[in-house]
């Protein structure tokens, strides 16, 4: 490939975008930045707290530090789980496409209906198919003498909020990963062919390289968007039993929207956000470096 | 491709059937009378009923959060959509001055958790007059479609030879022009792709939107918090108003179904 030229004119295409965007986040973490060194008691009245908030957040021993600290975990165990589930489950279901015709399109529409369902319905969908007085798998799975109560017990509702991200997200990954399959060409497999490749040589040394650059892009936006989920646990258990499903996000709304606490709450957004941030480059870094040994792109048609 | 063996179609059969099963039974619950409801598990409505689905179409304080949604979700596209197209094109046609560092910056907006931004979106549009109205959530959400839809369409227009730019200036097209003319339909189905992440990502999130309205704006999403009442959950109701907000995203995925499997990879295969 050639090297692009060097225009920094270029600026003004991007200026409305870097405005925006500026706009939305910039202007809003000041705000944050500001709140997390103040402390308040009301009235609008603000007092200099200095990192205060940021020290007591950050020790576990504090009743703040703890409860973060446990979010955080939670938080982290959750993504852990549904990435170990979704990405080979979703390689799987890429492998398992239909060849061409009508069933592609069909399973194409069928498998990404859940992502285009609003989050909150999401979890009301999850909410009457599990509920043991009204919900069918609630129902079936007590018939058959498991003992299932997502709103009581803590394995339950864990289950229950697993199944439904594995439910709600799986097929992004599989999308994912069959456009990394649609790219390898038909000599590839012809030639696997002719030297007796077995299947699962075909796997290892084709399709999973191919997949490589896409299954980054998956686990970045599986990892990033379960670590900051929020909408559905909230409405199928609305962090319960206990704190049991309360992750960050959970947790941070009801400190800042339903405690009003701002000055801790705005520590904690600062330091989840950091988190993010700090991910984020790792991904982006590898991507990067992913994307420098890959051959010139198709033409987009 | 290969598989498509008897394994393959096992697979893909089970994964379907686990997909449509719990939005089997919401359909099927928002046939059914509440009585039948609360009192019985049937597979199907004994006792079909359309009494939900006239309640929301009939009811303005129902339909209307259908509108506000998709109002500020059309909005939210177009804006998105508008912006990026030019900023997409300088990062894939140019190096300047940040791009790189400008680029991760926008990137990991995306990335940023709604629930950091709840508050000060609060104050913020609520200081400059947007509170409760569509702009407001439209605006909000360019926090994470706006830098989407840059990633999206730079992965297409890169696929895109940058020779095409050059033979259009020199025959003499001006930029915009050469733009509108020549580059747009060329990443027609980027920018399909683009517009139907937008649309998407804005339609699902209930956080920011909740949070920015009250009363005017309302979205569907937030109406449908007002089944719970002293009598008692209304779960037809509930049920009906779900199956709505599927059939928005549905259609949406018919339109774009031949690009769907590329355009999760964000034009980057």
């Amino acid at each position: 490939m050639m090297e692009k030229p060097l225009n920094n004119r270029a600026w003004l295409l991007v200026a409305p975008v870097f405005l925006i965007v500026a706009f939305s986040a910039i202007l809003p973490i000041m705000t944050v930045v500001n709140y997390s060194v103040q402390d308040t008691f009301g009235n609008n009245q603000f007092f200099w707290n200095g990192l205060g908030w940021f020290q007591e957040l950050l020790d576990p021993s504090t009743e703040l530090g703890g409860r973060f600290f446990d979010a955080l975990w939670r938080n982290l165990m959750f993504s852990a789980i549904i990435l170990a589930i979704e990405v080979p489950l979703g390689i799987l279901v890429a492998l398992s496409m239909p060849r061409d015709g009508w069933k592609v399109a069909a399973t194409l529409v069928l498998m990404a209906l859940p992502l285009l369902i609003p989050w909150n319905v999401v979890g009301t969908i999850w909410q009457v198919f599990a509920r043991a007085d009204i919900g069918l798998a609630g129902w079936a799975l007590n018939a058959l003498g498991i003992p299932y109560n997502y709103t009581g017990d803590v394995i339950s509702a864990w289950v229950t909020i697993v199944v439904m991200d594995v439910w709600h997200w799986t097929s992004l990954v599989a999308l994912l990963c069959y456009a990394g399959l649609k790219s390898i060409p038909d000599a590839y497999y012809q030639a696997a062919r002719i030297d007796g490749a077995s299947r699962w040589a075909i796997f290892t040394t084709i399709q999973l390289p191919k997949m490589k650059r896409v299954l980054l892009i998956a686990v970045l936006l599986r990892f990033m968007d379960s670590f900051m989920i929020y909408t559905e646990p909230f409405v199928l258990t609305g962090g319960g039993p206990g704190n049991a499903t309360t992750f960050l996000s959970i947790d941070l709304v009801k400190l800042a929207l339903g405690q009003f606490d701002l000055g801790k709450a705005a520590a904690m957004s600062l330091v989840y956000n950091l988190i993010v941030l700090a991910v984020c480059w790792v991904f982006y870094t590898v991507m990067t470096h992913a994307g420098t040994e890959r051959p010139v792109r198709e033409i987009a048609s | 491709m290969n598989s498509s063996s008897r394994g393959g179609t096992f697979v893909m059969v089970l994964y379907l059937v686990f997909l449509m099963l719990p939005i089997y039974w919401l359909v099927n619950m928002s046939l059914k009378t509440n009585f039948e409801i609360n009192t019985t598990v049937s597979l199907w409505p004994r006792d079909i009923t359309f009494e939900h689905y006239i309640k929301i179409f009939t009811d303005s304080s129902w339909y209307s959060g259908y509108i506000n949604s998709l109002t500020y979700v059309v909005l939210n596209t177009i804006i998105s959509i508008s912006l990026a197209l030019p900023a997409a094109y300088a990062f894939s046609r140019y190096t300047f001055v940040g791009d790189k560092h400008l680029f991760f910056w926008l990137l990991s907006n995306r990335m940023a958790p709604p629930a950091v931004f709840a508050l000060p979106f609060f104050n913020l549009y609520s200081a400059i007059g947007l509170f409760d109205t569509p702009w407001a959530v439209a605006l909000a959400h360019c926090l994470f479609n706006v830098p989407l839809a840059v990633w999206i369409l730079e992965g297409f227009m890169s696929g895109v030879p940058r020779e095409i730019d050059e033979t259009a200036a020199i025959d003499g097209y001006s930029f915009p022009r050469f733009f509108v003319k020549i580059f747009m339909p060329l990443i027609a189905s980027g920018i399909g792709v683009a517009a139907f992440f937008c649309f998407m990502f804005s339609w699902v999130e209930l956080l920011l939107a909740r949070t920015l309205t009250a009363t005017n704006a309302k979205p569907i999403a937030v109406t449908m918090t007002r089944t719970v009442s002293a009598a008692g959950m209304d779960w037809g109701l509930l049920a009906a108003a779900g199956v709505l907000t599927i059939i928005p995203g549905a259609l949406v995925i018919w339109f774009v179904r031949n690009y769907i499997a590329k355009g999760f990879a964000l034009g980057r295969v």
